[in-house]
């Protein structure tokens, strides 16, 4: 009796932690996706607000309500300025940001090796690498233009300029963030000058590597859009759809082209977030969303 | 050239170490250890024991006098275990064969064995991110022994650690010292841990460092944990400790 007893009641405090343990979740979840979902309704509220508060119905376009940017902008499927030309200028723009990355990576990491490897280098370079940053794109526009035109190489051009200058810096940090003592332990075993940054300059430097690519990941998808903006020879990607959309007042499909370039931006971001999380959350402490 | 194959291991012949800055770290530093001898170096913190061991494996060059070193295989065990992060502890301890080029059976081999010695077998697979301090630290000390060294140079390596982890590697380090039979020239700040190791303790002035004074430690090894209590072990390092003080300005 006795023991039946002890046991009913062990099971029945299994059964209050599981459902304690249960609430917790459920608790950090919601607390998780609240703050959001809240503020993104008020954002919504006061979007109505604008468009049927403030403006009448002729100044409507400035700002139209988020339904009719749902069936206006993103549900008309077919026909000139539909869903799926929109969607085909993203892919146009999706390939020159990948494209334009691509290099800015190959060049990128190529730049910071060399510079990590004599000080002569960093110090020959980086003056004209930060000139470089601090150029207004606008500025160079007509310059691109005189050299390459106006068409894809030109869109791929903006974006590398954009780009390049986080991944130098970043892997250049990186690949100088090994530790002295790291470097002696190379020393000691006569390590050459190649063994020392592929097994311990080069895996060093990841995280930071991770960490330069995620913003210029971010950069190209701007540069893509950008250069598109300016150079409009060849395919229709989204920076010429928005200039379209601008010109013709069509309010509803601007604020659809807008979120579609975002939300490249996002999963390009997403996508490097991923691959960092495979390649370096096991051993560094620098994994997640944020970090 | 051969080496000298008399039973001197490290020599230090009035070394010398002044610093591009004018620090002036070692002065006439002369001492040596013997092929089947373990050493320890103390000192005040900052008068030079690290550079010591900078010189004797060749990092540093002295500025005047010399170091022979009569044997090639030298391994060197810095403060920080300085394993790489993202290598396993396998991998970590494979890394100096991999340096020196010996071919991957041979090397996990090794590997494996030395894992064996320093207590570590079922932590292969890990990071270092979540191994323990002390763990760390015999990751450390098996990537060194995986390549046999004839001469060991410990740079305040448990200096870190907790009390009872670092008596426990204490005690590992004279057994592997006994067994193995290196040479060991181990640096500290602990006289304890000096005389518990060695076979002879030298006492290291404050900058610019040089030696002032010299103790046999007459025990024999394995030297079992409770040898610290014993009076003659608290004699010794009465003595050593007063010779240290004599060390300090004021």
């Amino acid at each position: 009796m006795v023991k039946d007893g002890s046991q009913a009641n062990g099971k029945e405090s299994i059964n209050s932690l599981n459902t304690k343990r249960g609430i917790r979740r459920l608790w950090s979840i919601l607390s998780n996706t609240f703050p959001p979902l809240i503020f993104g309704s008020l954002i919504l509220g006061g979007w109505y607000g604008v468009s049927y508060g403030i403006l009448d119905e002729k100044r409507r376009f400035l700002l139209e309500p988020p339904h009719r940017v749902l069936t206006n902008g993103f549900l008309e499927w077919s026909g000139r300025d539909g869903m799926a030309e929109m969607l085909q200028s993203l892919w146009s723009s999706t390939k020159v940001a990948g494209i334009g990355l691509s290099f800015a990576i190959l060049i990128g990491f190529l730049l910071a090796v060399l510079m990590s490897q004599a000080a002569v280098f960093e110090k020959a370079l980086f003056p004209y690498l930060v000139t470089l940053q601090a150029i207004p794109i606008l500025a160079v526009v007509p310059l691109i233009m005189f050299w390459w035109g106006s068409g894809q190489t030109s869109r791929v051009v903006v974006c590398i300029l954009i780009s390049l200058f986080p991944i130098i810096v970043n892997t250049l940090f990186g690949l100088q963030s090994a530790e002295k003592d790291m470097h002696a332990l190379f020393t000691l075993h006569n390590a050459s000058r190649l063994t020392r940054l592929r097994k311990l300059m080069v895996p060093a430097a990841l995280p930071a590597i991770f960490a330069g690519l995620r913003i210029s990941a971010g950069l190209s998808v701007i540069g893509a859009i950008v250069g598109d903006f300016f150079f409009g020879k060849g395919e229709v990607g989204l920076g010429q759809l928005i200039k379209r959309f601008s010109s013709e007042l069509q309010g509803e499909k601007l604020l659809a082209a807008v979120i579609l370039s975002s939300a490249l931006g996002v999963a390009v971001f997403l996508l490097f977030t991923w691959i960092q999380n495979r390649a370096i959350s096991k051993w560094s402490d620098r994994a997640g969303l944020i970090s | 050239m051969m080496p000298d194959t008399s039973s001197l291991s490290v020599s230090f012949d009035e070394v010398g170490m002044v610093f591009p800055d004018g620090t002036q770290a070692l002065r006439d530093v002369s001492f040596s250890v013997g092929s089947d001898e373990f050493v320890s170096v103390v000192g005040p913190s900052g008068c030079g024991k690290s550079t010591l061991l900078n010189i004797a494996s060749g990092l540093l060059k002295p500025t005047s006098g010399s170091v022979d070193i009569s044997d090639t295989s030298l391994g060197y065990i810095f403060q920080d275990p300085t394993l790489l992060p993202w290598r396993t502890v396998l991998r970590n301890i494979e890394l100096l064969c991999e340096l020196h080029q010996i071919p991957k059976a041979a090397r996990r081999e090794r590997a494996l064995a030395a894992i064996d010695l320093v207590g570590l077998t079922g932590f292969e697979k890990h990071f270092p991110k979540t191994l323990s301090g002390g763990m760390k630290m015999r990751t450390s000390l098996a990537r060194t022994l995986t390549l046999y060294p004839q001469v060991f140079l410990f740079d305040e390596p448990f200096g870190s650690l907790d009390e009872i982890t670092r008596e426990k590697l204490n005690d590992e380090t004279q057994l592997l010292f006994q067994k193995e039979g290196f040479s060991g020239l181990f640096i500290t700040h602990s006289i304890p841990e000096a005389v518990f190791l060695s076979t002879k303790v030298y006492v290291m002035s404050d900058r610019p460092g040089t030696i002032i004074a010299e103790f046999d430690i007459p025990f024999d090894y394995p030297r079992l944990p409770r040898q610290r209590f014993e009076p003659s072990f608290a004699k010794i390092c009465g003595d050593v400790s007063n010779a240290l003080r004599g060390t300090r300005h004021g």
